[in-house]
C-alpha cells in the first residue's frame, strides 16, 4: 500500500469527493421538489429500493465470519424475526433482538 | 415530541438531535465503526489515515470499498470508480430528505454542508423523526444528530484502532446482523406511505437476485428500475383510490 501524502491524497479524491459530490447532487435536486410532488414520490421509492437492495445483500451475502453461516440460518432469522416484529406492534427493538437471538442459537447449536 | 409551546430555539433542537447518539441505531452503528477500524488496521491502514477516511467519506460502504481497492494497489481512477459507484444511492437518499428538512429560506451552503452527514442510519433517523420537529428547526435537529453520530464514530476509529483486533465469532456474527436486521424494522416501522412499503419489498427481492444476474451493479440496478417499477405500482393505485377517498 501507499504511503505518506499519497495516501491521504487518494482518500479525499478517491474517498471524499467520489461520495460527496451525489451527496450534493441530491440536495441540488432535492431543492427543486415540493414535498407533495410526483417527483418525490419516484425518488423516495428509488432511495428506499436501493437501502432494501444494500441491506438484503448484508444478509445473503454477508463477509466476515458470517460467511461461514448457512444462509438458511440467516434467512430464518431475518424472516421469523420480521413476521414477529409485524404481528407484536411493529417495536423496533423486537424486530432487532429476535432475529440476533434466532441468529446466536443457530451458530451456538451448529458450532462444531 | 411535539408540544404545543415550544421555546426551543435552533440551539435547543440542536442539542436534541444530539441526544439521538443515546439509541439503538447509533449503538449498532458504533460497532459496525469498531469492525471498521479492526479492518483498517488489519489492511495496513495508519490510524490517521482510517479516522480521516472516516470523517471525510462517512459510509461505511464506500469506506471498505475503497480500503480494499487500496490493498490491490488500484489506479486512483479505478477507486474513484468503485467508489462514486457505490455511493451514487446517496443521491435519491438525499434528495429523498430534503423537501422535508428544508425551508424556503434555508441557505443552499447549510444544506450542502449538512448533507455530509447523511448515511443510511442517519437517513432513516431523518425519515423516523423529521416530521415531529418545527420545519423551521428540521435543519438544526439533523445537524444535532449528523454531526455528533459523525464525529463519535470518528472518535471511536481512533481510539478502538489496535485495541479491539477481533471479536469472538458468534459475537462478531452477531454484530454484523444488527445492522441489516436493524434497517429491517426501522425502514419498515418509519413507511407511512405505501410507496415505501412497496419499494421496501422490491428492493429486497431484487437486491440480493440481482446480485446474481448483473454483479457491481445490483443495487444500482434494483435501485433505480426496482424503485421505478414500486413507483408505477403506487401511481396505479393511488389513481385507483383517489376518487373513494375524495368522497370521505
Amino acid at each position: 500500500m501507499a504511503d505518506g501524502w499519497w495516501t491521504y491524497a487518494v482518500i479525499i479524491i478517491a474517498g471524499f469527493l467520489a461520495t460527496d459530490i451525489w451527496r450534493w447532487m441530491g440536495v441540488l435536486i432535492g431543492h427543486r421538489l415540493n414535498e407533495d410532488s410526483e417527483a418525490l414520490y419516484w425518488v423516495r421509492a428509488v432511495a428506499t429500493a436501493l437501502v432494501m437492495a444494500v441491506t438484503a445483500k448484508l444478509i445473503v451475502f454477508p463477509t466476515g465470519t458470517l460467511a461461514n453461516s448457512p444462509l438458511w440460518l440467516r434467512l430464518a432469522a431475518a424472516g421469523i424475526g420480521f413476521a414477529v416484529f409485524l404481528g407484536t406492534g411493529k417495536r423496533v427493538a423486537v424486530g432487532v433482538l429476535v432475529p440476533i437471538a434466532i441468529l446466536i442459537a443457530g451458530l451456538l447449536f451448529l458450532q462444531p | 415530541m411535539s408540544h404545543p409551546i415550544d421555546t426551543r430555539g435552533n440551539l435547543g433542537w440542536f442539542l436534541t438531535g444530539m441526544r439521538g447518539i443515546i439509541s439503538l441505531p447509533a449503538f449498532i452503528l458504533m460497532t459496525s465503526y469498531i469492525g471498521f477500524s479492526a479492518f483498517a488496521l488489519e489492511s495496513g491502514l495508519t490510524r490517521g489515515e482510517a479516522v480521516a477516511m472516516t470523517l471525510g467519506i462517512w459510509a461505511l460502504p464506500a469506506q471498505m470499498i475503497l480500503v480494499g481497492s487500496m490493498l490491490g494497489n488500484a489506479h486512483i481512477a479505478a477507486s474513484f470508480l468503485a467508489v462514486t459507484l457505490s455511493s451514487i444511492r446517496m443521491m435519491p437518499m438525499v434528495a429523498s430528505i430534503m423537501p422535508e428538512m428544508r425551508t424556503k429560506k434555508t441557505p443552499l451552503p447549510i444544506l450542502l454542508f449538512v448533507s455530509h452527514f447523511i448515511a443510511i442510519t442517519s437517513w432513516v433517523f431523518a425519515s423516523r423523526h423529521l416530521r415531529d420537529v418545527p420545519r423551521n428547526h428540521r435543519v438544526a435537529f439533523f445537524a444535532g444528530f449528523g454531526m455528533t453520530l459523525t464525529l463519535t464514530n470518528t472518535l471511536i476509529v481512533g481510539v478502538s484502532y489496535g485495541v479491539v483486533s477481533q471479536f469472538p465469532p458468534v459475537i462478531a456474527g452477531a454484530l454484523f446482523m444488527l445492522t441489516p436486521v436493524y434497517f429491517i424494522s426501522s425502514i419498515w416501522a418509519s413507511a407511512v406511505q405505501p410507496v415505501v412499503k412497496i419499494a421496501f419489498v422490491i428492493g429486497i427481492v431484487a437486491g440480493p437476485t440481482l446480485a446474481l444476474v448483473v454483479p457491481g451493479f445490483d443495487v444500482l440496478v434494483a435501485g433505480i428500475g426496482g424503485g421505478t417499477v414500486a413507483y408505477l405500482i403506487d401511481r396505479r393505485r393511488r389513481r385507483k383510490v383517489l376518487p373513494k377517498s375524495e368522497v370521505a
